[in-house]
C-alpha cells in the first residue's frame, strides 16, 4: 500500500513576540491509501496545527511533508491552493457552508476553483449529494437544513473533487448524538468504499471509530492504535 | 475560476446585500449623473452660441469702430460710430483693394418707435445696402428686399423682421401696408424669415431694415458713419486673406498704423471663442464639483468593500481552503467593486439622461447628451470601481486561510 501522507521531522514554531511556542516538535506520520486514522489529543496539544499542515493550509517550520507523492513542505500560497483543491476534502466543525448558496452550489464550489465547466460541476455535485443521501435537498440553502444535514452537505463537498484524503476537524463537535452517529456512519461507509480519512477529535468514542489512532501530546505524536478487525479485510 | 463564474459570484454578493449595494453606489450615481448633466449643459450652451453665430452668415468678418486692443487709449466709444464710415465700406467693396472680399454690407443701427395704425412697437432700425440680405444670409418670408434704385433715392420702403411684423400687423399680410417712423411713412415691401438662431434676445428677428440713405434721413443726421460693416469673404479658405486686405485697406484709409487702429475686425470663430470662454469656465467649475462627488463616491465604494472583506473573512478562508488562489480572491473582490461602480454608473447615466430631457423645459437651457459623453461616464464609473477596489481586494487576497477560518 502506498503512503498518501509521509511526514518526517515536522516542527512548527509560532513566534509570538519574544516567546516562541513550539506547537509541533518533530512529528513523523505515515498514512496509507484507504486508511481511516483518528488523531486524538487534549486541548492545546497541537491537533489544529497538525491539521493545518496536513491540509496544506500552512507549511512546517522544519521537516518534510509529502502528500500523494509530492513534497509540499515549502510551496507558494497559489500552489498550496491547487493542492488543497485536488488532494484534500475538508470537513470542519463549523460546517462552513456559504449561506447564500444552495446545497448544490455549495457542493460544487471546489469544482469552480478546479476549472470544471458548469454542466459537469452540477452533475458531479448531484452525484456527491446523492452519495450522502441529500439528493432531494439540492436546492435548499444551509439555513433550511438541520445541523446534521449541513454537515452531510459539507461531506459531499469534501468528496466532490475525488480527493486523496478527507480531512475532518472535530466534525461532530457541533452535532447532537443522532446527527453525530449519522455523520460517523457516513465516514465509515466512505472508508469501506476505499477512501482515505483523517479525523481529528478529542473524544475517545469517536476516535474508536477509526482503524488506527494516533495520540498527540505536547506536539509529539505516538501510535496507540487499536486495529479494528473486520473493517478493512 | 473563469471570469464568468467570478462575475456570477460578484453578482450574487451584490444582490444578497441589495440595500447596502445601492447605498454604496449612491455616491457614484450622484457623481455620474451630475457630470453627465453639467457636461450636457456646457455643450448645450456651446451649441446654442454656435447656432447664433452661424446665423450671422458665413465666412463673415465683422468690422466695428474703436480699437479692440485698446492700446494707446484710442478706443472709440462703441456705437458712437465716429471712426467707420460709408466711404470705408465702399473702399472695401473695391475688387482692386480687397480681391478676396465677395460682398460688403455697412449697417447703421438705431432704436425707434414704429406705428402701424394704432399699434406702437419699438424696434431696431437697420439702415444698410442691398447686399445685406446675402451677407447676413437672410431670406424673405414674403415680399422683396429693396433695390439699388431705392437705395440711391432713399425711398420710403422697409423690410420687417418676423417678430416686428407680428407685433405691428397681427393679421393680414403686412406687405403693401405702411408704418410711420419719426413722422415719415414707409411702405412695407417685405418680411424676413426668422433668423434660425434660438436666441433669448430676439433682436435678429425684431428689426426694420431700410436703405441706409432712408435711415440717415429719418434720423436727421448728415453723418456718414456706420455702426458695423459686415464683410463676406469669397470662401472659408480666403477668410484670412480677406481679413488681411480689409485690415490693410482700413489702416491706409484712416492713415494710422496698426498700433493706432481705430477699428476692430472680428471673425465668427473669434466671437465663438469669446462667447464660449465664459461658458467653459462655468462648465469646468461645475464639472470639477461633480468630479469631487465622484471621488467621494469612489471612497464610499472602497469603504464598504473594506467592511465587506472584514465581514466575509470566513467566506474568504473557506474559498481559500477549497482551492481559491490569492489571485482568484483578488479578482472576485475587484469584480465586485467594478460591478458596484458600473451599476452606479448606469443608474447615474439614466438619471442624467432623464434630467437632460426634463431640465431644458424647466430652466430654458438646452442640454446636449452625446454617446461619447455617456461612454466616458461609464468608463469613469468602471475606473472608480476598479481603482477603489484594488486595495480592499488585495487585503482579501492576503488573508491566510487559517486566520480566516479561525475567526468565529
Ligand atoms: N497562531 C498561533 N500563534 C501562536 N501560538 C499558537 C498559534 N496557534 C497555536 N498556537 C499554540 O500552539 C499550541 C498548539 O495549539 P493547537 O494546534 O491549536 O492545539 P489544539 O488544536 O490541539 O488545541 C498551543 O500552545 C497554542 O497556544
Ligand atoms: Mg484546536
Amino acid at each position: 500500500m502506498s503512503a498518501i501522507i509521509a511526514m518526517s521531522g515536522v516542527r512548527k514554531t509560532y513566534a509570538t513576540g519574544a516567546i516562541a511556542v513550539e506547537a509541533l516538535r518533530g512529528v513523523d506520520v505515515r498514512i496509507s491509501e484507504g486508511e481511516y486514522v483518528a488523531i486524538i489529543g487534549p486541548s492545546g496539544s497541537g491537533k489544529s496545527t497538525l491539521m493545518h499542515i496536513l491540509g496544506c493550509l500552512d507549511v512546517p517550520t522544519e521537516g518534510h511533508y509529502s502528500l500523494a507523492g509530492r513534497d509540499v513542505s515549502d510551496l507558494e500560497e497559489a500552489e498550496l491552493a491547487q493542492i488543497r483543491n485536488r488532494e484534500i476534502g475538508f470537513v470542519f466543525q463549523q460546517f462552513n457552508l456559504l449561506p447564500d448558496l444552495t446545497a448544490l452550489r455549495n457542493v460544487a464550489l471546489p469544482l469552480v476553483y478546479a476549472g470544471v465547466a458548469a454542466a459537469e460541476r452540477e452533475r458531479r455535485a448531484r452525484v456527491a449529494l446523492e452519495r450522502v443521501g441529500l439528493a432531494d435537498r439540492a436546492d435548499h440553502r444551509p439555513g433550511e437544513l438541520s445541523g446534521g444535514q449541513q454537515q452531510r452537505v459539507a461531506v459531499a463537498r469534501a468528496l466532490v473533487t475525488e480527493p486523496s484524503m478527507i480531512l475532518a476537524d472535530e466534525p461532530t463537535g457541533n452535532l447532537d448524538s443522532v446527527s453525530s452517529a449519522d455523520v460517523l456512519g457516513l465516514f465509515r461507509e466512505l472508508h469501506v468504499a476505499g477512501r482515505t480519512i483523517v479525523l481529528i477529535t478529542h473524544e475517545n468514542e469517536i476516535a474508536a471509530q477509526a482503524g488506527r489512532v494516533l495520540t498527540i501530546r505536547d506536539g509529539e505524536i505516538s501510535e496507540n492504535g487499536v486495529v479494528e478487525a473486520g473493517v478493512r479485510g | 475560476m473563469n471570469w464568468f463564474e467570478t462575475l456570477r459570484t460578484a453578482g450574487d454578493a451584490v444582490r444578497s446585500h441589495r440595500l447596502r449595494s445601492l447605498l454604496t453606489m449612491l455616491g457614484i450615481v450622484i457623481g455620474i449623473s451630475s457630470v453627465v448633466l453639467t457636461v450636457g449643459l456646457g455643450l448645450g450652451a456651446q451649441d446654442k452660441v454656435r447656432d447664433q453665430i452661424d446665423a450671422l452668415g458665413s465666412n463673415l468678418l465683422i468690422v466695428s469702430p474703436g480699437s479692440s486692443t485698446g492700446s494707446g487709449g484710442v478706443r472709440g466709444g462703441f456705437g458712437s460710430s465716429s471712426t467707420l464710415t460709408l466711404a470705408d465700406a465702399e473702399a472695401l467693396a473695391d475688387k482692386a483693394v480687397a480681391p478676396d472680399v465677395a460682398r460688403v454690407a455697412p449697417v447703421t443701427s438705431t432704436s425707434a418707435s414704429l406705428t402701424a395704425g394704432t399699434t406702437n412697437w419699438t424696434s431696431r432700425l437697420v439702415g444698410t445696402t442691398t447686399t445685406w440680405e446675402q451677407v447676413r444670409a437672410r431670406t424673405l418670408a414674403s415680399g422683396r428686399f429693396f433695390t439699388a434704385k431705392e437705395l440711391a433715392s432713399g425711398a420710403n420702403v422697409v423690410v420687417l423682421g418676423a417678430d416686428t411684423s407680428n407685433e405691428l400687423f397681427s393679421r393680414g399680410s403686412p406687405v403693401g401696408q405702411t408704418v410711420t417712423v419719426n413722422g415719415a411713412t414707409l411702405t412695407v415691401i417685405g418680411v424676413l424669415d426668422t433668423s434660425g438662431a434660438t436666441s433669448d434676445d430676439s433682436s435678429e428677428d425684431d428689426l426694420a431694415v431700410m436703405p441706409i440713405t432712408t435711415a440717415q434721413r429719418l434720423s436727421g443726421s448728415t453723418s456718414t458713419s456706420v455702426s458695423t460693416v459686415y464683410v463676406e469673404a469669397k470662401s472659408a479658405d480666403t477668410l484670412s486673406a480677406a481679413y488681411q486686405e480689409v485690415n490693410a485697406a482700413l489702416l491706409t484709409a484712416h492713415g494710422v498704423t496698426s498700433a493706432e487702429a481705430d477699428f476692430s475686425i472680428a471673425t465668427q470663430d473669434a466671437l465663438l471663442e469669446t462667447a464660449n470662454s465664459t461658458n467653459k469656465t462655468m462648465t469646468i467649475l461645475l464639472a470639477g464639483i461633480a468630479a469631487i462627488s465622484l471621488l467621494v463616491g469612489g471612497i464610499g465604494v472602497m469603504n464598504i468593500m473594506l467592511v465587506s472583506v472584514t465581514e466575509r473573512v470566513r467566506e474568504i478562508g473557506l474559498r481559500k481552503a477549497l482551492g481559491a488562489t490569492p489571485s482568484a480572491i483578488r479578482r472576485q473582490f475587484l469584480i465586485e467593486a467594478s460591478l458596484l461602480g458600473v451599476s452606479g454608473g448606469v443608474i447615474g447615466v439614466a438619471i442624467g439622461v432623464v434630467g437632460a430631457i426634463v431640465l431644458p423645459s424647466m430652466i430654458d437651457q438646452p442640454v446636449s447628451i452625446s454617446a461619447p459623453a455617456i461612454a466616458a461616464a461609464l468608463g469613469v464609473a468602471l475606473g472608480l470601481g476598479v481603482g477603489f477596489g484594488v486595495y480592499p481586494a488585495s487585503r482579501a487576497a492576503r488573508l491566510t486561510p487559517i486566520d480566516a477560518l479561525r475567526s468565529e
